[in-house]
């Protein structure tokens, strides 16, 4: 008996078997399983933890670049996108077997950038704390990212969930979840996260509740009209014909077939909730100190910093938040370009 | 057309009423009282006033009403007019939100009358020939400055402009009376910002009808090139940019806080900010009914506006 006609599948080479659907979900999972605990609940693991809890995901990341990298190819901006988001990837997963020294240390306030002091040589600076900015920032993204990744993802969960029901089931449910939508859709962004995290109290956990709030109804209008859309083609009534319960017609029928779309405004949804959380935490109603993110390094410099010589402790942070955004944006539009072509 | 106005105006006034009545409950809480009182007096007084000082400053302030009560009062003076007194700056919260506005106003006013020319000049160039290099620049530029978020481009050209050339003052919190450069900053961050994202949308339109039957036919006719684009393409090419431009609006009242914190402007955005961190209920519930208001009437506006501009789409 050959391997087929015993149901096992015959053993693809490896660079053919990292890019079935099940290795790469298990890829990415062991990449952001590690980092998000390791920003979230670093706290509570025990040190031996906390220095190996990371190590596993390095060469996660390192992989799935190149399996990005290998699928886009065609598209020299989504390669070039996913090349900037990777890199801050990797930055968060390694910043602890880097040769930084503590991002909290204060060694020399306002040494310049490329300054030798205290035996330690400032590659970009200390700020105004004598922190060493290089360090600070390359930490900083951690968070960013965690935080990012994680208020995204639960504002799709959500979105994705109520524009399913809405488009799936219609009627009243519809009539519903779209006067919500229209009603939070009302205020400007902005305005939102101040009531909201003014109300809540500033925290990761709870900007992570302000993005949902904000992001949520525009994503359930876009689940809902690729709903609408998908729900008259012949599979869902075949699925309907067998009986299949509606929220595994929901789940397994419809959100699959409408993931292109969903793709591309996850990778711009990206960037904005970056935007945010770097603008919220500057605004002093995000990320708390002293642990470093780029919004609390511009926060704490656009004071102490408004002098030409001291400028790089303003640029360093904008620069990196702005280099990680136009990864995401690049990301999606040369993704958006390539589900165009074919 | 009349009935859609109405009921889209009945629909705002609802979800005016809606909020403000949230807004109301959650900053009726003990926790808000508290951050006032702890704003006013400070923290260590507050924790020295024993309760029954703390129930008389509370009756001082009008904060002891049942909050039914307060409501009714307040939204009785809104219909008079009258949005209350703030609480920490000791001002009837209508003349002060009214300077604000006016500020936050003009930086809208010069946002726009930038914007809107820029964007769609290079949106049309762009779209006119797709995958021409200057289709290509103009794509790549736009995508850079819309990356860049307010903050991060409001310090290039801080750093750049004010710190490094000393063409134009850092900041426009304008102590010393008003100054017109000061404004230059912070106009320049916004427009930079949305200018990438109108443009691309110009592009996208006036490429979609670049495409279309009607323009093959009048360049087929013989018609001279420049025609065709004033007189054939533009017409429809420019619909869908004007909601998006509209639209902005809405967006501007978010992108101002950033700005105007930074830039230390005193404006509508700031307000805001600053009472929802002192706490100032007043203050904040005018401020969200404004924005509320704005943005609402620019989805009417921009809605209603598509209609009449399309011809293709009529209500029945």
């Amino acid at each position: 008996m050959t391997a087929l006609e015993i149901g096992v599948k015959p053993a693809l080479p490896l660079h053919l078997r990292v890019r079935q659907p099940d290795c790469l979900i298990a890829l990415i999972l062991l990449t952001w399983i590690p980092l998000t605990f390791y920003v979230m609940f670093g706290f509570y693991l025990s040190d031996t933890v906390r220095n190996f809890v990371l190590l596993p995901a390095i060469p996660a990341t390192v992989a799935l670049y190149i399996v990005a990298v290998v699928s886009w190819r065609e598209s020299p901006v989504a390669v070039i996108g996913a090349t900037l988001v990777f890199f801050w990837i990797f930055v968060a997963v390694a910043a602890p077997y880097l040769p930084l020294i503590d991002p909290n240390k204060p060694i020399a306030p306002f040494a310049e950038v490329g300054a030798l002091k205290k035996d330690h040589w400032f590659l970009l600076g200390a700020d105004f704390k004598g922190r060493d900015m290089l360090s600070r920032d390359l930490w900083g993204c951690q968070r960013v990212l965690v935080w990012g990744i994680t208020a995204t993802l639960v504002a799709y969960a959500i979105g994705a969930f109520f524009g399913l029901i809405a488009g799936y089931l219609g009627g009243w449910w519809d009539q519903a979840i779209s006067l919500v939508c229209n009603i939070i859709l009302s205020f400007p962004v902005m305005v939102l996260f101040i009531l909201i995290l003014n109300y809540l109290g500033p925290s990761g956990f709870n900007i992570v509740i302000a993005v949902t709030f904000a992001s949520a109804p525009a994503i359930m209008r876009i689940v809902r009209g690729l709903t609408l859309d998908t729900k008259t083609r012949d599979y869902i009534f075949a699925a309907q014909t067998r009986g299949e319960h509606p929220l595994r017609i929901m789940i397994f029928e419809l959100l699959p077939n409408a993931r292109g779309p969903i793709i591309v405004d996850a990778c711009l949804r990206l960037g904005y909730t970056t935007v945010a959380i770097t603008t919220l935490t500057f605004l002093g109603l995000g990320l708390q100190p002293p642990d470093p993110d780029w919004g609390l390094m511009i926060k704490e410099s656009a004071k102490v910093a408004m002098v030409w010589r001291f400028s790089y402790m303003l640029l360093v942070p904008a620069l990196s938040v702005s280099s990680l955004i136009l990864g995401f944006n690049l990301l999606a539009d040369g993704l958006r370009e390539m589900s165009m072509r074919d | 057309m009349l009935k859609l106005l109405g009921t889209r105006l009945l629909q705002m006034i609802l979800i005016m009423g809606i909020i403000s009545l949230i807004l109301f409950a959650i900053f009726d809480s003990e926790k808000f009282k508290k951050q006032i009182a702890v704003n006013e007096l400070g923290g260590f007084a507050v924790s020295a006033l024993s309760d029954q000082d703390y129930q008389v400053w509370l009756e001082k302030k009008g904060l002891n009403v049942p909050f039914y009560q307060r409501y009714l009062n307040w939204a009785g003076g809104v219909a008079r007019g009258d949005f209350g007194k703030s609480f920490e700056k000791n001002e009837p919260v209508g003349s002060l939100l009214a300077a604000r506005l006016l500020h936050t106003g003009l930086l809208a006013f010069w946002v726009f009358a930038l914007m809107i020319p820029l964007s769609l000049t290079f949106g049309i160039i762009a779209g006119m020939k797709e995958g021409s290099a200057q289709d290509r620049l103009t794509s790549f530029v736009a995508v850079v400055t819309t990356s860049l978020p307010e903050i991060a481009t409001a310090i290039i050209l801080t750093v750049v402009f004010a710190l490094g050339l000393h063409w134009l003052p850092p900041n426009a919190a304008m102590v010393n009376g008003w100054e017109w450069q000061a404004l230059v900053l912070p106009v320049l961050t916004l427009v930079l910002y949305d200018f990438g994202y109108v443009a691309r949308m110009t592009r996208a339109s006036m490429a979609e009808v670049m495409h279309s039957q009607y323009i093959r036919t009048a360049v087929l006719k013989g018609l001279p090139y420049r025609r065709v684009i004033l007189r054939h393409a533009l017409r429809n090419a420019l619909i869908a940019p004007f909601t998006i431009i509209v639209l902005q609006l809405n967006w501007l009242l978010s992108g101002v806080v950033v700005v105007e914190v930074f830039f230390q402007y005193a404006g509508f955005g700031k307000l805001l900010l600053d009472a929802a961190l002192y706490g100032d209920i007043y203050v904040i519930q005018a401020a969200t009914l404004v924005a509320v208001f704005v943005a609402v009437l620019s989805q009417i506006i921009s809605d209603v506006g598509y209609t009449f501009l399309n011809p293709r789409i009529r209500f029945a």
